[in-house]
């Protein structure tokens, strides 16, 4: 996400940190420095100059100037003010006294508005509630097949009429529909359309004045450029937003459209979409991302992740397993599944301080198939006992699992090195979270 | 109406914007500092980049410190044949050896690949080609539907499996048909990936193999589509495709907007691929032969 960022600002407070006291000249140094890396992260360059401003009258004061770690001191300031930019609590959808409460998904083509409506609706049937999904798009062609068949993966209904030529109407039944079927969630999955389209806009406006949506939410591309200004404040100007909604956060844009759509229209990002799959929308924290941007790793965030996939249970075996010195290829195994349990590992990873400073940390999640494959072909005894493990065993595991003796013999080294770690860990105190495997 | 007009038509947003920027800086003013910076300005945010912008704006300083330039007209000159040479000749998308000419289209997810592949298949039919589609988004809901619907509207074959298959057995099987039917051009969709997924692209470079084991001197053209409202992602996506299955050309899509598609720049100067289409709209003929000198032109003129 915004790992190059990151770095960049981390190169710039090295130097600081480097030189004693500041001068005035160094704050100006380092400002040129951020002025250019939040400009190539897509930050609007308006934008910038703002923030530049803000942070040069804070740091260029007695405060800094007499601070025995310059370097830190700017640190706390460009976090403070990031935070700040970015809105300093996480806003949840709100939900409307009389149900149902009515969704509007609007953007720009391609943003992603489909997919993400079929995210949240999956987020609120997890909740216990009952949302129906519109297929309100019109233009694209199998826009709506799409919708349908996302529906059914997480089966939600879907109101749509292939009939259907007016939106603003098929919008109006869906509600009636919704009323009927004791729905409480609407969420209106409306065409891709520009800012910039007068005929298209009015349209949008139209469909809102007709259902008056609790919120209407606005789906950015976060690989968006210096035109998310433009596009926030038209969608904001003329048909009123109520929140935003950041997509593909997984690939390496730097996302400064982030900060400045949360700039010009002061509404906040309520959620990102971090990966293709159905379950990949996340709560959007602002001090989560302000503090990944300054290189102090997503720890919140990596920490309910795994609280989510690891119950208490688990840990607790876990526990024993390692207390009786029992770690066996079986636990093993479903330690590793529940790694991958929490999503793609790029992404685990990138959470973790110091693992985004890595480049090109490129891990094949085939990897932990290959590990898997290869216990499988294991037999009870083997699994429980590796020092039996000797080379025609090897072979045999190899050929049963697809892999090589080679792929065998690291899987058991790496297994071995793990229990001698876990065998430390058995006279500390256990803190409450399993650690994780170093694969 | 030519090429230029509709060119111009699709770019007047753009274009007014940005020439009114540029004037309202040089009308009735001297060069100096200030005028440089905010012409640094004006091209940042036309998403050219930190980096093309500097190497711009160092050209630009030199001559107006060697005094070759004075006043404004000189300097929107100046800037107009540096954006130019930046950019490069114009290098259409052009069917040419053994048939059929395949074309591979590839990039991120919601660009407008499908859309492109659509109009691109019209375009391709109504200059005389025979043209066979193949529908290689199997991974995306409804992809293989879409892609179907524009067959339909342009008049072209269409070769499908089903929704989870494999995207090379699709190419590999379009091209046996295209080969069989006598077919002049065939364009394989895929499914959009993010540039950073290492398997996604891993799948991706063995549809480029197996197109190679289809017919030897296949893709003929491997076409990355870029979103022209994407930031300076576009470039780690030209580099990081370019990298996995080497891409011959770019499609800039979506320029009818506000977004100005400056990253063109960056692409060119850093990976030296040239822009072979612009999408300037959502009409099946909305699609246009990128072409740097009126490109720069419709921008200034």
């Amino acid at each position: 996400m915004f790992e190059s960022l990151t770095e960049k600002l981390e190169s710039i407070f090295k130097r600081l940190k480097g030189k004693g006291l500041l001068k005035e000249e160094d704050v100006e140094l380092a400002l040129k420095e951020i002025r250019l890396a939040l400009l190539e992260a897509d930050v609007n360059f308006k934008v910038v100059k703002d923030f530049i401003q803000k942070i040069k009258e804070k740091a260029i004061g007695k405060e800094i100037l007499e601070s025995l770690t310059p370097g830190q001191q700017v640190i706390k300031i460009v976090n403070e003010e990031l935070c700040e930019l970015l809105g300093k609590t996480n806003s949840k959808i709100q939900l409307s006294p009389n149900p149902p409460t009515i969704i509007m998904m609007v953007g720009l083509h391609g943003s992603g508005k489909t997919t993400t409506s079929a995210k949240l609706a999956r987020l609120f049937k997890k909740e216990g509630r009952r949302p129906l999904l519109v297929a309100a798009d019109l233009q694209r062609p199998a826009a709506i097949d799409q919708l349908i068949i996302l529906g059914s993966q997480i089966d939600v209904p879907v109101y749509h009429s292939k009939e259907a030529n007016n939106p603003i109407n098929l919008c109006n039944e869906s509600l009636k529909k919704a009323k009927i079927d004791a729905r409480d969630i609407v969420i209106l999955d409306t065409a891709g359309r520009l800012h910039i389209d007068d005929s298209l806009m009015t349209e949008l406006k139209k469909i809102k004045e007709n259902v008056s949506p609790k919120e209407v939410m606005l789906v950015v591309d976060a690989m968006t450029g210096q035109d998310s200004v433009n596009i926030a404040k038209n969608f904001e100007e003329q048909i009123g937003i109520d929140g935003i909604i950041l997509t593909k956060m997984d690939g390496d844009a730097r996302g400064g459209a982030a900060l400045s759509m949360r700039a010009i229209t002061g509404k906040p990002i309520k959620f990102i979409g971090v990966g293709e799959k159905i379950e990949m929308l996340e709560s959007f924290y602002p001090e989560r991302i302000a503090s990944r941007i300054l290189g102090m790793g997503d720890v919140l965030s990596f920490i309910e992740k795994a609280q989510k996939s690891f119950d208490q249970k688990e840990a607790e075996k876990l526990q024993k397993a390692i207390i009786d010195e029992s770690f066996t290829f079986d636990d093993l195994k479903s330690q590793l599944k529940k790694v991958r349990n929490m999503g793609p590992i790029e992404n685990i990873l990138g959470m973790i301080p110091g693992f985004n400073k890595i480049k090109n940390l490129d891990i094949d999640e085939r990897e932990f198939v290959k590990v898997e494959a290869i216990i499988n072909s294991m037999t009870k005894k083997e699994k429980k006992d590796h020092n039996i493990i000797n080379g025609s065993r090897r072979r045999r595991i190899a050929t049963g699992s697809g892999t090589t003796v080679a792929d065998v013999n690291r899987v058991i080294k790496q297994y071995v090195e793990l229990k001698k770690m876990l065998k430390m860990f058995k006279g500390k105190k256990m803190v409450k979270l399993p650690k994780f495997l170093p694969f | 109406m030519g090429f230029f007009e509709r060119l111009k038509e699709g770019l007047t947003k753009t274009r007014k914007d940005f020439i009114e920027k540029v004037e309202s800086i040089f009308i009735g003013r001297k060069i100096d500092e200030e005028t440089l910076e905010e012409l640094e300005e004006i091209l940042i945010t036309s998403d050219i980049g930190t980096k093309a912008t500097a190497e711009i704006m160092t050209v630009i300083q030199e001559k107006v410190n060697k005094g070759e330039v004075r006043d404004a007209d000189s300097v929107k000159e100046l800037l107009k044949k540096e954006m130019i040479a930046i950019l490069g000749h114009s290098q259409p998308l052009v069917v040419y050896g053994n048939r059929p000419f395949v074309i591979l289209a590839v990039g991120v997810n919601g660009v407008g690949k499908t859309t492109t592949i659509g109009k691109l298949a019209s375009r391709f039919q109504s200059q005389g080609f025979s043209v066979l589609l193949a529908a290689g988004d199997t991974f995306r809901a409804a992809g293989i539907e879409q892609l179907e619907i524009w067959a339909k509207r342009a008049g072209t074959q269409l070769v499908k499996h089903q929704h989870g298959s494999d995207p090379s057995a699709v190419a590999f099987d379009a091209i046996a048909a295209a080969k069989k039917r006598g077919i002049d051009v065939v364009i394989v969709d895929t499914a959009g990936r993010l540039h950073t997924k290492s398997n996604l692209m891993e799948e991706l470079r063995k549809v480029r193999r197996t197109i190679g084991k289809a017919m030897p001197e296949a893709p003929h053209e491997i076409l990355l589509v870029i979103d022209a409202t994407t930031g300076q992602n576009a470039i780690r996506q030209a580099e990081l495709f370019n990298e996995a299955i080497g891409i011959t050309g770019i499609a800039l899509t979506k320029l009818d907007g506000t977004a100005k598609g400056g990253i063109v720049f960056a692409i060119r100067k850093i990976l030296g691929i040239p822009v072979r289409l612009i999408g300037v709209g959502e009409g099946i003929d909305d699609l246009r032969d990128f072409d740097p000198k009126e490109f720069v032109e419709a921008l200034f003129s």
